[in-house]
C-alpha cells in the first residue's frame, strides 16, 4: 500500500490515531464520531420501545380506564396464556406464515428454473412475474378482494360460472385461505427475484459436464441446481418468515380478522388488545410473545448472514 | 422445425403463460381504472370498452387524494435523506475504517430490523401521543428512517467496500480531509449504489402499512392508508379505486423494476449476490 510520509490522521479533522502493526488503522475517536449517530439512533429505536413493551406487560394498564392501574405480575401473561382467542391468533399465524412459505418458496424455485432458461421476450415476461412484490400491501389485497375474489361481480366468480362450478364467497367461507392466496402472491415474486439472482451464479461448466456425463433435467436440477440454491433458499425462508409473523395489512383491508377469529393472527390480535380494546398490559404482553417469536429465527438468519460477512 | 427451436417455443409459452396469470391482477386493476363505474361491476367482466379518464379526474379533483400523495412523497423521500445522512458517515467508517468490532456492529444493526413493529406498537404510540407526534409527517419520517437505517448501511457499506482504498490514498496524498474525501471521491464514485440504497428505502417506506395505519388518520396519512379507506362497504368505487391504485404503484413499480438487483443485495443483507 502507498503511504504519504506523515501520519495521515492529523489531515483529519486533527483527531490523532492509533496504527496498528497489521497496517490497518483504528478509527479510535473517529470511528465513534462517525458511527455514533446511527448506532444511537438504533440503539434507542430498539431499546426504549422494547424496555416500555417489557415494563407494560407487567403492568395494570387501560387506556380508557385509569382507575386499573398498579402492578400485575404475570397476570397479564396468565390472562393472554389462557385466553382461547391467542392460541385461535397463534394456530392462524403459524398457517399463514407455513402455507406462504410453502407456495413461495417452492414455487419460486421452480419459476426460478424456468425463467432461467432461454425463451422470447424473457425480459420483459421477468418483469411482470416479479411486479406484485413492488404493489403496496393495501393495493394488492383490495384488488384481490374487490375485482377478483367479489362473489358477485369478480372475475373468479365469472369464470366459475362460465365454468359451471359453485361461486365461492372467498371471504367468508375461505377467509385465512384467502389471505394466504394473496400474500403467498405478493410474496412468491420475492423468492423468485432472490432465487433468480442465486442462479445465475450457478457454473455453466458444471451442468454442461453432469450433461456429458448423461445426467437428465430432473438429475441436474436436483444435484445440482438445488444444491447451489440451498443457501439463497434458507436466507428467503428466513427473511419471509419475519415479515410474515407479523402481516397485518392484508388483514386489516379485507377481513379485520373474521368472520370471528377465523383470519386473526398474532399481529391483529394485538392490534385489537391494543387500540381497539385499549388494553395496553394484555397488548404488551402479546407484543413480548411475538418479540421472542420473531428472535428465535433472527438468530438462525444472523448467523447465516454473518458467515457471509468478511471484514 | 428443429427440436432446440420447439423447446424455445414451447418455453416461451409455459413462462408467459405464468408471467401473464401472475400479472393478471396488476393488469385488471390498471384496465379497471379506465372504465366507467357501470362497466367496473359489469358481469360478465368488460374487457373491451370505451377507456374513460372518468376514474382518474375523479380521485384527482378530489382535494384530499393530493394531500395522501404529498404525504407519502415527503415522508418516503424525507425518510430516505435523514436515512442517508446518518448512513454515510458510518459505513464509510465500517468500510474503510474497519476495527475487529466493525463485523458485530454490522450484525446488531441487522438485528434491530428483527424487532416486529407489533411488538412495540404499544410504547411507539403511546410515546409519539405524548410527544405530539400522532398523525405527523415528522412523526412518520422518523419511524420510516429508523426502520431503514439497518439496511441502508448494511447496503452501503457493501458499495464502499468495492472501492479500491488506493483512490482514497491518493486523494488523501493530494491532502484531501474526510470530508473532501468523501465529498469528492466517494460520493461520486459510489452515485449509482447510493441511488439505488435510496431508491429502495423509498419503495420500503412508500409501500410500509403497519406504522402507517396505525399512527396516522387523517392528516398526515398517506397513499397506503388512503387506499385501505377504500375497504368500507360505502367507499365501494371500483374504478375510482383501480385509478388511485394505479397512480399510487406506478413510480414505486418502476423505480422497483430499475433497482431489482442491487435490491437483492440490500433486502438478503449480501447474503445473496
Amino acid at each position: 500500500m502507498i503511504r504519504p510520509p506523515f501520519p495521515t490522521c492529523f489531515l483529519q479533522w486533527g483527531i490523532p490515531m492509533r496504527e496498528r502493526t497489521s497496517g490497518r488503522t483504528v478509527g479510535g475517536f473517529r470511528n465513534v464520531f462517525l458511527q455514533g449517530p446511527a448506532v444511537t439512533l438504533l440503539l434507542l429505536w430498539m431499546l426504549v420501545p422494547l424496555g416500555m413493551t417489557l415494563w407494560f406487560s407487567f403492568q395494570r394498564y387501560n387506556l380508557i380506564n385509569p382507575m386499573i392501574s398498579g402492578f400485575a405480575g404475570w397476570d397479564n401473561y396468565t390472562y393472554l396464556l389462557t385466553d382461547p382467542a391467542l392460541w385461535t391468533a397463534m394456530g392462524n399465524t403459524l398457517l399463514l406464515v407455513g402455507w406462504v412459505l410453502a407456495i413461495s418458496v417452492i414455487g419460486g424455485t421452480l419459476l426460478a428454473v424456468l425463467f432461467q432458461q432461454e425463451f422470447f421476450g424473457r425480459g420483459i415476461a421477468r418483469l411482470l412475474v416479479i411486479a406484485p412484490f413492488f404493489v403496496m400491501p393495501t393495493v394488492g389485497a383490495l384488488v384481490w378482494k374487490n375485482m377478483l375474489m367479489h362473489p358477485v361481480n369478480g372475475v373468479f366468480a365469472w369464470l366459475s360460472g362460465l365454468l359451471g362450478l359453485p361461486v365461492i364467497d372467498w371471504f367468508s367461507s375461505m377467509p385465512l385461505a384467502s389471505i394466504i392466496i394473496i400474500v403467498a402472491w405478493q410474496w412468491m415474486p420475492f423468492a423468485l427475484l432472490i432465487l433468480l439472482t442465486a442462479i445465475q451464479s450457478l457454473d455453466d461448466d458444471q451442468v454442461e459436464a453432469a450433461r456429458m456425463d448423461g445426467a437428465g433435467p430432473l438429475a441436474i436440477f436436483w444435484f445440482i441446481t438445488l444444491p447451489h440454491l440451498k443457501r439463497a433458499i434458507s436466507v428467503v425462508i428466513m427473511i419471509e418468515m419475519i415479515f410474515l409473523l407479523t402481516i397485518f395489512a392484508e388483514i386489516f383491508v379485507t377481513t379485520s380478522g373474521g368472520p370471528g377469529l377465523a383470519s386473526t393472527n398474532l399481529a391483529y390480535f394485538i392490534y385489537i388488545r391494543a387500540l381497539l380494546d385499549f388494553d395496553v398490559g394484555g397488548a404488551s404482553a402479546g407484543g413480548v410473545i411475538a418479540i421472542i417469536l420473531a428472535n428465535i429465527v433472527a438468530i438462525f438468519l444472523i448467523r447465516t448472514v454473518a458467515k457471509n460477512l468478511e471484514t | 422445425m428443429n427440436p432446440t427451436m420447439t423447446k424455445k417455443l414451447l418455453l416461451t409459452l409455459l413462462a408467459w403463460g405464468i408471467a401473464l396469470i401472475v400479472f393478471f391482477p396488476i393488469f385488471w386493476m390498471v384496465l379497471t381504472g379506465f372504465k366507467t363505474e357501470g362497466e367496473a361491476v359489469a358481469t360478465p367482466p368488460s374487457l373491451f370498452f370505451e377507456p374513460t379518464l372518468a376514474g382518474y379526474h375523479e380521485v384527482m379533483a378530489r382535494a384530499d387524494y393530493l394531500k395522501f400523495a404529498l404525504n407519502s412523497i415527503v415522508i418516503s423521500f424525507g425518510s430516505t435523506l435523514l436515512a442517508l445522512i446518518v448512513a454515510i458517515p458510518s459505513a464509510y467508517s465500517m468500510a474503510f475504517l474497519p476495527t475487529k468490532r466493525t463485523r458485530g456492529t454490522l450484525l446488531w444493526m441487522l438485528s434491530t430490523k428483527m424487532l416486529p413493529p407489533v411488538g412495540v406498537l404499544m410504547p411507539v404510540y403511546l410515546l409519539f401521543r405524548d410527544m405530539g407526534l400522532l398523525d405527523s409527517q415528522l412523526g412518520l419520517t422518523i419511524v420510516y428512517m429508523l426502520m431503514n437505517l439497518p439496511i441502508v448501511v448494511w447496503m452501503l457499506y457493501t458499495f464502499f467496500k468495492d472501492i479500491p482504498k488506493d483512490i482514497l490514498e491518493a486523494g488523501r496524498m493530494d491532502g484531501a480531509g474526510t470530508l473532501q474525501e468523501v465529498l469528492y471521491l466517494l460520493l461520486p464514485l459510489t452515485l449509482p449504489g447510493i441511488a439505488s440504497t435510496g431508491l429502495l428505502s423509498v419503495i420500503l417506506s412508500w409501500n410500509e402499512a403497519f406504522w402507517s395505519l396505525n399512527l396516522t388518520t387523517s392528516d398526515a396519512a398517506p397513499l397506503t392508508a388512503f387506499i385501505a379507506s377504500f375497504s368500507s362497504p360505502e367507499g365501494l368505487f371500483w374504478a375510482k379505486l383501480s385509478a388511485a391504485s394505479t397512480l399510487a404503484i406506478a413510480p414505486i413499480l418502476i423505480f422497483g423494476w430499475l433497482t431489482q438487483k442491487q435490491m437483492v443485495r440490500g433486502l438478503t443483507f449480501g447474503a445473496v449476490k
